[in-house]
């Protein structure tokens, strides 16, 4: 028997099946997918459907670069961890944002036009943030799998054509 | 002298799914349902432990029942998932896929002359295994009305009392079959009031969608008459790396390796590192992959309920076996291929019990499962 699950899963493996595929890969039916992912959107499970876009492969001048940075915060009595993620995460150029265990408090990730545009954004949005002690900025080179999907083409079917 | 084949040879014809196979190979752009092996590759932890087994440099023979840390983990294994209890250094024998361990058995175990059942359809080197060995093969064509379980009633009519023994794949290849405890242990029954031993292939055992399965060798009197043939081709994705087992009493073990160790010496060394680690760190990928067939079983059964293509609700492997709506299926299946560059086996291909049926593999991508069955889809208006 299906779980209300499995159609989390299966929107995570492909955001663009659609209901009536989900329906046929479940044991629900259509207006039930219908109703489950709409119920999931309603309380905040679903948050959006985004394309997982390797950007070595568009063959364009647009360049887009992109940075994890560390980020190292003060606390004091009237400031919590909420409330400096709020202030960064407001910034469109910020594509994710975590608090993590180890080194560092913060796990930011930031995506601009150019080095220069990301650069400039860490030092004149983020580093000014008076609770913000310390930023090491990495600069993505080479991204080889994003959310689940490898970026390599090895994965051609070398499998007979017809076998028993 | 001239290189003609032995009488034993010339009397087996070829593989009838060959034909397709030719057919299909100098076609681009098709999409092929007619796959009996997985679309996934095997779990990267064994991969990479074959690769580090390599980089050890560990290529030298195995002990001829294969490595002991495998066999006991095949034990543990089998214990867990089936119920199995089988002692690693007696009862069990790594080989090179479940199809060497059933010619092993054919051979090892009946004589030229001895008569062997075979539940019809039925995988393609059942027939021609026993044929080289001198066995008389009795058919036991399943039926479509019972959804191509082996029942005591096509057991009797067929004349399969008087066998030595039966062979049989649950779940199934080609149907997508599978049998419950129930059912099993009619057969259980039947097997043990006319002694015959049984060659159970379960290399479809963790590929069951609506029950468990259940080993005939669990039921009371069939330990002692039954040869289990499992390995790591379908569950696990490796079938490249030629590595099964099969699991029987002492006798049966030592008199197959008395074979095999003079034939194959020992299985691949390769295989085996892979499969220890597969065994030890790969039972989650096992459990995703089902998961993926399941969900992919759902979606072809409904796609020929929509286009109404008559097919039972296979509930295990990763086939489909839906009747075919023109007198000749191979006929179907070649204009299928040249018209709408989609695969599939006509039943036949796996015995006159396959016959008016397609074997539909559901072992594809889901976008190209898709786009195939819109092809049929369009196929059949």
């Amino acid at each position: 028997m299906s779980s209300r699950r499995e159609i989390l899963d299966l929107l995570r493996e492909n955001a663009r099946y659609t209901t009536e595929d989900i329906a046929r890969l479940t044991d629900y039916s259509e207006s039930e997918v219908a109703e489950i992912i709409d119920e999931f959107e309603d309380a905040g499970i679903i948050r959006g459907y985004q394309a997982v876009v390797d950007w070595n492969a568009v063959e364009s001048d647009e360049e887009r670069v992109r940075a994890t940075v560390e980020l190292n915060v003060t606390l004091d009595r009237e400031t919590s961890y909420d409330d400096i993620s709020d202030r960064i995460a407001k910034f469109p150029e910020v594509t994710s944002l975590r608090l993590v265990s180890g080194d560092y408090d913060f796990d930011l990730e930031v995506e601009g036009d150019s080095m220069r545009e990301v650069s400039h954004f860490i030092s004149d949005k983020i580093a000014p943030i008076p609770e913000i002690t310390q930023t090491v900025t990495h600069y993505i080179m080479e991204s080889y799998k994003e959310q689940g999907m490898e970026f390599d083409d090895h994965d051609d079917d070398d499998r007979l054509s017809v076998s028993p | 002298m001239t290189f003609e084949p032995a009488d034993r040879v010339d009397s087996v014809p070829p593989s009838g799914i060959r034909r397709f196979f030719e057919l299909a190979e100098e076609m681009d752009d098709i999409i092929s349902l007619g796959v009996g092996e997985p679309d996934f590759s095997a779990p990267w932890a064994a991969r990479e432990a074959a690769i580090a087994s390599l980089e050890r440099g560990q290529t030298s023979y195995t002990a001829n029942r294969g490595k002991r840390e495998l066999r006991e983990r095949i034990a543990d294994y089998e214990a867990a998932a089936h119920n199995l209890q089988y002692d690693p250094d007696e009862e069990i024998l790594v080989t090179a896929g479940a199809s060497e361990g059933l010619d092993l058995a054919f051979r090892a175990l009946l004589n030229p002359g001895d008569s062997i059942a075979i539940a019809q359809p039925c995988y393609v080197s059942y027939v021609p295994g026993a044929t080289f060995a001198g066995i008389d093969v009795v058919d036991v064509p399943t039926r479509a009305a019972d959804e191509f379980k082996l029942t005591r009633e096509v057991l009797e009519s067929s004349g399969a009392a008087e066998a030595d023994a039966l062979v049989y794949c649950y779940p199934n290849n080609p149907t997508g079959a599978t049998m419950t405890a129930e059912e099993m242990a009619d057969v259980a029954a039947f097997c043990r009031e006319n002694d015959l031993l049984v060659f159970a292939d379960e290399i479809y055992a963790d590929l069951t969608y609506e029950h468990d399965h259940t080993s005939i060798a669990t039921l009371p009197g069939m330990r002692e008459r039954t040869v289990v043939f499992n390995g790591f081709s379908k569950a696990f994705a490796m079938t490249g790396f030629r590595l099964g087992y099969a699991m029987a009493p002492p006798e049966a073990i030592e008199a197959m390796n008395r074979i095999h160790q003079y034939s194959m010496l020992s299985a691949p060394t390769t295989a085996q590192h892979a499969a220890i680690e597969a065994l030890d760190n790969c039972r989650d990928e096992v459990t995703e992959m089902a998961a993926q067939y399941d969900r992919r079983r759902k979606y072809v059964l409904t796609r020929f309920e929509e286009m109404g293509l008559d097919c039972f609700p296979a509930s295990g492997a990763f086939y489909a076996f839906p009747e075919c709506p023109w007198d000749d299926a191979g006929e179907f299946a070649e204009s299928l291929l040249q018209e709408k560059r989609v695969a599939v086996v006509p039943g036949t291909a796996f015995g006159e019990g396959g016959s008016g049926h397609l074997r539909v593999s559901y072992a594809t991508g889901l976008d190209d499962l898709k786009e195939a069955m819109a092809r049929i889809e369009s196929f059949l208006n």
